[in-house]
């Protein structure tokens, strides 16, 4: 059996439409042989989970500039647990303030990149600690 | 509850967990789809190809909002090519059709074509079996169409709708030749640009040279605006038309016999050689033909007509 690729979701969501840090993470994990589904800007919480869902994704990387994380990642969160989905590794980019970073570790990001995080870091992360989960995968 | 069961009765974490163990080629999922296999074959499966940037996904889009519209459950399997260096891939049609994202009538799966000889068809009519046992009812298959494999997919589609844009050159000629014989739509995207009317006109004269010798049904062109929706109304008729034929003609039992034994080849092949060089490997025979071959004692097809003999009489046990 081939070795099983990694699929990871890139999403933006809410109002902020910079997107080039997301697909410059997005380009690095498919040079490392992951298969990444990019959603694209102003995806709802919903939107990114329904996503995650039917493309079986082992994570999913939310890129927020505009400030709104502390809900976005919140929601993101309440929903994959609402769905039985807590399996799923969720990680995080964008602008961030280090001050909000406890709060988003306890609703369950694992890690949050901001500017300056190389993507070598990001992918040996991801790869990492997918792995790590996939005892647990139902 | 097993994955299968999860999957019949809608649960859609459980087909798309499906859908991946199949892709990866994962022993487990031969169980499961066994389980599925009796209650698939009530989709309809529409192919969408064409070149790239020939609004694919937009259209794909579009007939799904119609067919909502209708009350229909749809299932999308997008392919798209994985980098052949990396292994790895960007999916991103669902860009395209950021509406349905959140419809639970619509359950889109976006999959890499993973580089493997054959995999990509044995693991995309995998997902369209698990789609439709899940109890979509049309499932559109939307593939870049370069690659043989591509076209392989395409072909085991119910009704094949190939794209043609204006503005890429002399758009028509991009098209493989394969892919122009198993079209049974042709459609023209982006119409409201310059040239479409001669993309139109090129696909027709194209066809009369290429298409000649086919009875039957044959491919109309319709044009297409796949923002506005313009011509979509058209279209959908038009498949419409094309299910009817199919369903009545000798055409349509082929081409379903056909696609049921092009699959059946492609599991057997795989199993055959599977078993037969493990076997070969065990025995050290496999060893001995390669020396032999480096030698030049025996050419390679003496030898490999000689080997199929020996484990066709006496074939390798379990």
């Amino acid at each position: 059996m081939p070795a099983r690729k990694i699929r990871v979701v890139i999403a933006k969501a809410g109002l902020d439409g910079h997107d080039r840090g997301a697909k410059v993470v997005a380009r690095a994990l498919r040079d490392a042989g992951m298969e990444v589904i990019y959603t694209g800007l102003h995806q709802t919480p919903e939107q990114v989970v329904a996503a995650a869902a039917q493309e079986d994704a082992d994570a999913i990387g939310l890129s927020v500039l505009s400030g709104a994380h502390r809900y976005l990642f919140s929601r993101i969160s309440e929903l994959l647990k609402d769905r039985g989905m807590e399996d799923v590794l969720l990680f995080g980019g964008g602008i961030i303030p280090r001050e909000d970073m406890v709060f988003l570790q306890e609703i369950g990001v694992k890690a949050v990149f901001t500017p300056g995080a190389s993507t070598g870091e990001i992918v040996d992360f991801v790869r990492r600690t997918v792995a790590d989960r996939s005892g647990e995968r139902p | 509850m097993s994955l299968a069961e999860r999957v019949l009765r809608g649960d859609p974490r459980a087909a798309a967990r499906l859908i991946s163990m199949a892709e990866d080629g994962d022993p487990a999922a031969r169980g499961e789809m066994e389980t599925l296999y009796p209650h698939t074959g009530r989709a309809y499966i529409v192919g969408v190809t064409g070149p790239p940037g020939s609004g694919k996904s937009t259209l794909v889009d579009q007939l799904t909002e119609r067919w909502r519209q209708e009350g229909k459950k749809i299932g999308i399997v997008a392919v798209d090519p994985s980098s052949p260096f990396t292994g790895g891939a960007i999916l991103a049609d669902r860009i395209r059709m950021q509406r349905h994202g959140t419809d639970e009538g619509v359950f889109i799966r976006s999959m890499a074509s993973r580089g493997q000889m054959g995999g990509l068809a044995r693991a995309s009519y995998d997902a369209v079996q698990v789609l439709d046992a899940f109890g979509c009812e049309m499932i559109l298959l939307e593939t870049v169409g370069v690659g043989q494999d591509e076209v392989d997919i395409v072909r085991t589609a119910d009704t094949v709708l190939v794209l043609a844009v204006p503005g890429l050159g002399d758009s028509v000629q991009v098209l493989k030749a394969g892919i122009m014989e198993i079209a049974d739509i042709f459609v023209v995207g982006k119409a409201d640009l310059e040239g479409a009317d001669q993309v139109g006109r090129d696909l027709a004269a194209l066809q009369e040279i290429e298409g000649g010798g086919r009875q039957g049904w044959m491919p109309p062109v319709i044009k297409v605006e796949g923002l506005s929706g313009s011509g979509v109304p058209e279209l959908l008729r038009v498949i419409g038309e094309h299910r009817e034929y199919m369903a009545r003609s000798v055409e349509g039992e082929v081409r379903k016999r056909r696609r049921l034994e092009t699959h059946l080849e492609q599991l057997l092949a795989g199993e055959l050689m599977e078993q037969a060089l493990e076997s070969l490997r065990r025995s050290g025979k496999w060893e001995e033909a390669l020396a032999r071959l480096g030698r030049r004692d025996c050419d390679p097809y003496r030898l490999a007509q000689e080997l199929a003999e020996q484990i066709l009489v006496s074939p390798p046990s379990p």
